[in-house]
């Protein structure tokens, strides 16, 4: 049976089993569990009368894993039954009328349970004590009598038992505890177990779970067209140009694209395609890859630059060093390619509301950038919540990555039907928010034992709070660049840092693994040339500098020990070891590779060693390590955007290819929890990975590999 | 009018001769399991069968398959849990899971064909991208698969 989507607090849930029926359905929802009333014990949980307990996730899920993560930390605490739970996306709109009970709804920086652990299992321990209450209350004994377990409160003296369900309603009526204790992990039974993931069985059985998805009555379809230069506006286009295309209906113009509307997707894409436009292309047509390199390169140069570390004596001990390495580190441009491209579907209705349907990383972005452009009321735009085709930061929310967004509702504010605007793959790429361009000059100074004595690095890119929070910059100086040397974890005494902003005209923004992809490669390759002119192993040399940083020692110990470093590699295989910290977690990487023919590298093996302090669900935890590795490798062995003409050089998969099965290496994943925090998994992974390959194949050739990616670097030394 | 046999059922659609074949199933037919990633043939997520070969339908005209057998991933779903897609559960595959319904198809087109692939074969039979970085699963779980037929 079905009912009309009830706006009301009780019922505002859409568990992930019914997301496909409420595709079908339009926005119409089935009713939950056959009519049984339900009872909000708090904003995070709903229990109903036949004890079916539904977990509220306020979080994106794009395919880390939380949506089942974080409903597992509330399961844990509220000592549920978990065949009996449910996870729902809370609506956004809750958040709005509820005073932000939900927190920040943003899914970005490996956040959703480093940042919301404690408030979520909180919430969890503190509606078991209301249900234990209630419990007590009814049977007219002491709380401390009973115990709740799986869903079952039991007085133990007279072994009595209520469910969740019969004191549900009772118990949201009493007053929360002011104080709760959260369990000792070690005594968990549902988090810290492989638990199947919630979002599984209906991606694995093809349901409309995802936004591109979505079928309404009467819905036409949008191809856009971006101008190709990144700044220029729309200046014309000759709608005469598309007389013999069929199935076309409209053409829209905004400010610096055209869209054009059809019967299908394909008719309006092949229209837009053939469209005639006139770009005004405005100041950055001649913006190039080469005169960013030198931009970069200037800032490398430029003599005085702000300072984010000044341990000791740098230029001193560089001075009286016996030796002195040097080496000038490149990153290109990236983009975020999720196989989901940028789409949303809007309805705007009769009676004033929209109901939208879009990939993202933060529904609250979406509701927010619809009622801005539509100039209404965010309660009054239904976001349809779905599974995100990929995210990896292009779909954050602010700073312009709502493009896509924005696009849309006015695509759909000028026609009067349900638009569903898709970007064809050459848009997605060529119009992304990309992981800056960034170089790093090294200086280390060595003594006559070759002890690392100085170390001086130069960091040159583009800020990426130039783009989210201008006004925070303070001096020139964005330490989030610089991460990874802020925290350098290897003991030196004398050490400087600094900083010279190189803000381009392409917009930067997250990407999977941020600053700590080109950081980390930076800081752990340069790292491996130190020890090489110190004739140092590299793997002992970190050791010695990481001798006051247990944690990231313990990593390194747990991948050297296990790809064999104290044991010759094979003939022709050559090995490479990284550690890099990100997002709270400690993370390290050995990897054995071959040269081919050309002298690109044969990824044999790949072993990564992960501290998230506190692992939730074991079982995503492998999986987002092991997708660590193909986005590093991706990046690292392959990909690179390029600018000519103030545009984009590549546009789809030939020309921006993804690692394939057939070149994936054997990837082995360690799980070292050492408690005590909670640590991100979605992206630390990434970062150790390509250093550890570059580190191999300097220890095959001599050579080191001094910019990405590696075909770059190839094409350069052959 | 054409008619295209996909599933084993007859659907008559009106369409331009030349529309792909992915977007006469999603948007003339709303067969929407079989997903848009690229449109060149690249990335393999718009895979479906055309008389049991894996087929890139983004690059197929629905003229060109008139009369063939056509078989997307709902097939598979309707079946119940195939072996492809319960080795997929059991292996807990998916990330993001957009790209998986392509994947799926082209391993159930390889175990057609060769019910007990190696390592090599699956790597020269699925060319499929997954952004996520699924790849040590989806050859875990093809093989598991291998082992349940």
């Amino acid at each position: 049976m079905s009912t009309e989507l009830d706006l009301s607090r009780r019922s505002f849930l859409l568990t992930s089993s019914l997301i496909g029926s409420a595709f079908v359905l339009g926005f119409h929802l089935p009713a939950n569990a056959a009519n049984t009333p339900d009872t909000e014990i708090n904003a995070w949980i709903v229990i109903s009368a036949d004890d079916t307990v539904t977990i509220r996730v306020a979080h994106s899920e794009m395919g880390q894993g939380s949506f089942t993560a974080l409903t597992m930390l509330v399961a844990e605490e509220l000592n549920a039954d978990w065949s009996k739970v449910k996870a729902a996306f809370v609506d956004p709109r809750e958040n709005i009328t509820r005073k932000k009970i939900y927190g920040s709804m943003s899914t970005i920086a490996s956040n959703a349970v480093r940042k919301s652990q404690e408030y979520l299992r909180n919430a969890g321990a503190s509606a078991r004590e209301m249900l234990l209450s209630a419990a007590a209350q009814k049977w007219k004994v002491p709380a401390n009598e009973c115990v709740a377990t799986r869903g079952v409160i039991t007085h133990t003296p007279s072994k009595r038992t209520l469910s969740y369900g019969a004191v549900a309603a009772a118990a949201a009526k009493l007053t929360p505890p002011e104080k709760v204790t959260l369990k000792d992990p070690v005594t968990w039974t549902i988090a810290g177990k492989p638990t199947k993931r919630l979002d599984i069985p209906d991606k694995v059985h093809a349901k409309p779970i995802y936004a591109i998805d979505v079928v309404l009555p009467d819905m036409l379809h949008a191809a856009i067209v971006q101008c190709p230069v990144f700044g220029g506006k729309l200046r014309s286009y000759d709608e005469s140009s598309l007389r013999n295309h069929k199935g076309i209906t409209k053409v829209v113009p905004l400010e610096n694209a055209v869209a054009v509307i059809g019967e299908s997707y394909w008719q309006a894409q092949r229209a837009a395609k053939a469209l005639a436009i006139t770009w005004d292309e405005g100041a950055n047509a001649d913006v190039s890859s080469a005169g960013i390199a030198t931009f970069i390169d200037n800032g490398l140069a430029q003599a005085e630059a702000p300072s984010a570390r000044n341990d000791g004596d740098t230029k001193g001990a560089l001075a009286k060093a016996a030796k002195v390495v040097e080496a000038t580190y490149r990153v290109p441009f990236l983009s975020h390619a999720p196989m989901e491209t940028q789409n949303a579907t809007l309805r705007f209705n009769p009676d004033g509301t929209v109901d939208v349907w879009a990939p993202t990383q933060n529904t609250e972005a979406v509701m927010s950038t619809v009622a801005k452009i539509a100039g209404i009321d965010p309660l009054k735009v239904t976001v349809h919540i779905t599974y995100s085709g990929g995210g990896f930061g292009r779909r954050y929310g602010p700073f312009g990555t709502s493009d896509y967004l924005e696009q849309a509702t006015k695509i759909a504010m000028a026609v009067d039907k349900p638009v569903k605007m898709i970007w064809s793959r050459e848009e997605d790429i060529q119009h992304d928010y990309y992981r800056p361009v960034s170089a790093a000059k090294f200086t280390a100074g060595l003594d006559t034992a070759g002890n690392l004595v100085a170390w001086n690095t130069r960091i040159s890119g583009h800020s990426l709070l130039s783009m989210g929070n201008p006004a925070a910059i303070k001096n020139n100086m964005d330490e989030g660049f610089l991460i990874a040397f802020t925290d350098n974890p290897y003991a030196v005494e004398n050490l400087h840092l600094d900083y010279a902003m190189r803000n381009t005209p392409i917009p930067v923004g997250y990407w999977r693994s941020t600053h700590h992809s080109q950081n980390g490669y930076f800081r752990e390759c340069f790292f491996d040339e130190i020890a090489r002119a110190a004739g140092q192993d590299p793997y002992e040399y970190r050791r010695k500098y990481l001798a006051k940083a247990p944690k990231q020692l313990a990593v390194l110990d747990t991948v050297a020990k296990a790809i064999g470093w104290d044991t010759p590699a094979p003939k022709g295989i050559f090995r490479g070891i990284a550690q890099v910290d990100a997002y709270e977690s400690f993370v390290a990487t050995a990897v054995e590779i071959s040269l081919n023919a050309d002298g690109t590298p044969r990824v044999h093996r790949v072993i990564s060693a992960i501290d998230c302090g506190t692992v939730v669900n074991p079982d995503s935890t492998r999986s987002q390590m092991e997708g660590s590795v193909v986005w590093a490798l991706t990046a690292g062995l392959y990909d690179q955007i390029t600018i000519k003409n103030g545009r984009v050089e590549q546009g789809n998969f030939d020309t921006y290819p993804m690692l394939r099965l057939a070149d994936m290496p054997e990837v082995e994943i360690h799980l070292v929890p050492s408690g005590g925090f909670f640590g991100g998994v979605g992206e630390p992974g990434a970062a150790a990975v390509m250093p550890a390959v570059c580190n191999a194949m300097l220890a095959a050739t001599g050579k080191p590999v001094r910019e990405l990616p590696v075909i770059k670097h190839n094409a350069a030394t052959a | 009018m054409i008619t295209l046999k996909i599933n084993g059922q007859d659907h008559n659609v009106d369409v331009e001769p030349d529309m792909p074949l992915l977007w006469v199933l999603r948007d003339k037919l709303g067969m929407t399991g079989t997903k848009f990633g690229c449109g060149i043939a690249q990335c393999g997520a718009c895979t479906v069968q055309i008389n049991g070969v894996a087929t890139r339908s983004c690059v197929t005209p629905a003229a060109a398959v008139v009369g063939a057998e056509i078989k997307t991933i709902e097939a598979l779903t309707d079946s119940g849990n195939s072996v492809i897609q319960k080795a997929w559960i059991d292996h807990e595959v998916p990330q993001c899971g957009y790209c998986q319904p392509g994947m799926m198809m082209a391993a159930d087109a390889l175990l057609k064909d060769n019910p007990h692939p190696t390592d090599e074969d699956i790597n020269a039979a699925i060319t499929n991208i997954c952004r996520c970085g699924t790849y040590p699963r989806v050859r875990k779980a093809i093989h598991a698969a291998a082992n349940n037929t």
